[in-house]
């Protein structure tokens, strides 16, 4: 059963279609595991999607066979009408870790996206830029510091930035902020939602939270295991922009308790 | 709505601190160089009572003081540019030029092993049998094939200092995590570039570790080859001073020489925390 190809987006403006998912599925050669089978899936122009489901559903496989890092088994990957085939720069990435390198300052690695893809001479024109992006992240001032010196709520909004510096036009995120408190959780993910709309950018986010999902998500892609696959595309037609105390109300508590009836659900199969 | 309590006191009461004396161990409330010199201190004691005692005949064990004053006489002899200086010198080109080679070859090995899976392969397992060899007892051969000069002593420093520096930077390249790869890779970086910008730096704390066991190896090898390849370094003053039962000689050779290594080892270590500032200090450096 696949509830997932192109489904109606109710009351959120609708964009062109972006990534375009078609019957993907992976099987890893190495131990046979059948990580993904037959999904299907399409994301609009600026819209935020999550997926949820539980540990080994296939999550960071779906992740990272859209991001070109490993290549499916079966199935089709289109992003803005051209295939994937290997990275690209317009996808930015972000995993649980912030993985800043110790030995350049926060700018620089910034910027290192730049460097690697375009030389040292671009990367030093892209500085200003850098300092914009820490600037609308809340890090000015901390432009020269090494990554020693940032708390890991720093660092992982070091990290987005590092995402931001190459305009991707779709945010891929495993996770990003799982490994932070739930007070910096939340007041990241609403400094997520401001940058995907003050960007346009269409984002993916991977997550094990339910509250996170719906408070950002217009879709949310509910996941079951072995096989990886498509178990229900919830909507979340909760106004924009999102706000925290959103999360008190009774349809917010309504779509989490859906979701959680999916999941529990899932864990008997 | 609810009258909140506080815990502060009223005019009445008074507080009642809660401090208690702590603990403190002793050793804990010594400086280090107090606690060092004891250690001295009570080492030279023992020499000093071991010897003056008789309990060991001189030739085996000279007092300290005849060990400090013939310290003094190769100090002298090497501040005055004396033939213990030359042989010292040619010592010291020895381990510079054999440590500057097992840099050499232990890093490109390195590479080769930690980057490409024909190294991992193909050639590790040959560099581990090799490694499990007493290298020492390839003495003979380098003399045979180099001579009673200098290039001898070289290639079997070189020779036992080369391994530590091929499994530090080996072990080095494989210390990125997979986020770091995975990073990289969806920047669209080639391998020459995730080499260069991410495995290497990464690695640099494990390759300098390999470099500081390597900077002892090559001093050991230096000597060793000495020992047995004949020569005019330090080495074959000690042998000599000792086959003339020369021991307070012996011991004062030692001591000078062991100031190269350490010289050496510093030399590393000051390498080390500038290039790889980010590296907190791990145990076992020397400065708390
Ligand atoms: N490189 C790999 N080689 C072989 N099997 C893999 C590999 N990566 C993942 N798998 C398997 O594929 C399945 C899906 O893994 P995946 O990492 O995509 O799950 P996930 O949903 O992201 O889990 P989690 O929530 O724990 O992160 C698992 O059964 C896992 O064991
Ligand atoms: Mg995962």
């Amino acid at each position: 059963m696949n509830t997932a190809v192109a489904h109606d987006y109710s009351g959120a403006p609708l964009g062109a279609p972006v990534y375009e998912l078609t019957q993907v599925s992976k099987t890893y050669a190495r131990n046979r595991v059948v990580a993904l089978e037959n999904v299907s899936l399409t994301l609009r122009k600026g819209s935020f999607t999550s997926v949820i489901g539980s540990s080994g559903c296939g999550k960071s496989t779906l992740l990272k066979i859209m991001a070109g890092l490993i290549p499916p088994t079966k199935g089709r990957v289109i992003l803005q009408n051209q295939p994937v085939k290997g990275p690209r720069r317009d996808i930015g990435m972000m995993f649980q870790q912030a993985t800043l390198f110790p030995w350049k300052t926060a700018v620089e690695n910034i910027v290192l996206p730049i460097e690697i893809r375009d030389g040292k001479a671009a990367a030093k024109k892209a500085m200003d830029k850098a300092h914009e992006l820490l600037e609308i992240v809340g890090l000015k001032g901390f432009e020269n510091v090494y990554p020693n010196e940032l708390s890991g709520g720093m660092a992982q909004r070091a990290s987005i930035c590092r995402m931001l510096i190459t305009e991707p036009a779709v945010l891929l995120l495993d996770e990003p902020f799982s490994a932070l408190d739930e007070l910096s959780r939340d007041m990241m993910n609403m400094e997520l939602q401001r940058i995907c709309r003050e960007q346009d950018a269409t984002a993916f986010l991977v997550t094990h939270s339910i509250q996170e999902a719906v408070i950002l998500s217009d879709d949310i892609v509910v996941m079951k295991p072995r096989p990886g696959r498509i178990a229900e595309v919830v909507s979340v037609d909760l106004p924009r922009p999102r706000t925290l105390e959103m999360m008190t109300t009774p349809k917010f508590g309504e779509i989490v308790d859906h979701i959680r009836g999916m999941l529990d659900k899932g864990e008997d199969m | 709505m609810t009258e909140y309590q506080t815990n502060a006191p009223t005019d009445a009461e008074t507080i009642q601190d809660t401090v208690w004396e702590q603990e403190i161990a002793f050793i804990d409330s010594v400086p280090r160089w107090i606690a060092m010199t004891f250690v001295f201190v009570v080492f030279i004691g023992t020499w000093q009572l071991v010897t003056s005692f008789g309990l060991v005949s001189p030739i085996i064990l000279p007092t300290p003081m005849e060990t400090l004053k013939d310290m003094i006489f190769v100090g002298q002899n090497l501040a005055t540019g004396g033939y213990m200086l030359v042989s010292l010198w040619i010592t010291i080109q020895e381990v510079i030029y054999g440590f500057a080679l097992a840099i050499a070859i232990g890093f490109s090995l390195g590479v080769l092993v930690g980057e490409t899976a024909f190294g991992e392969k193909a050639v590790m397992p040959y560099l581990v049998a090799i490694d499990t060899m007493p290298k020492v007892a390839f003495a003979p051969l380098f003399v045979a094939w180099l001579g009673f000069g200098i290039e001898s002593k070289v290639a079997l420093a070189a020779f036992i200092a080369t391994f530590p520096i091929v499994v530090g930077t080996a072990a080095g390249l494989h210390a990125a995590d997979e986020n770091a790869r995975m990073l990289f890779k969806t920047m669209g970086a080639s391998r020459m570039q995730t080499l260069i910008k991410m495995k290497l730096p990464t690695g640099l704390p494990q390759i300098f570790t390999g470099l500081k066991i390597g900077a002892v190896g090559v001093m050991a090898g230096a000597i060793t080859g000495e020992f047995l390849g004949g020569g005019k370094g330090f080495g074959e003053l000690i042998r000599v001073a000792a086959s003339q039962l020369n021991t307070p000689r012996v011991f004062s050779l030692i001591l000078y020489l062991s100031v190269v290594g350490l010289v050496l080892y510093l030399i590393v270590q000051w390498t080390q925390r500038r290039v790889v500032f980010w590296q907190k200090e791990t145990v076992g450096s020397y400065d708390g």
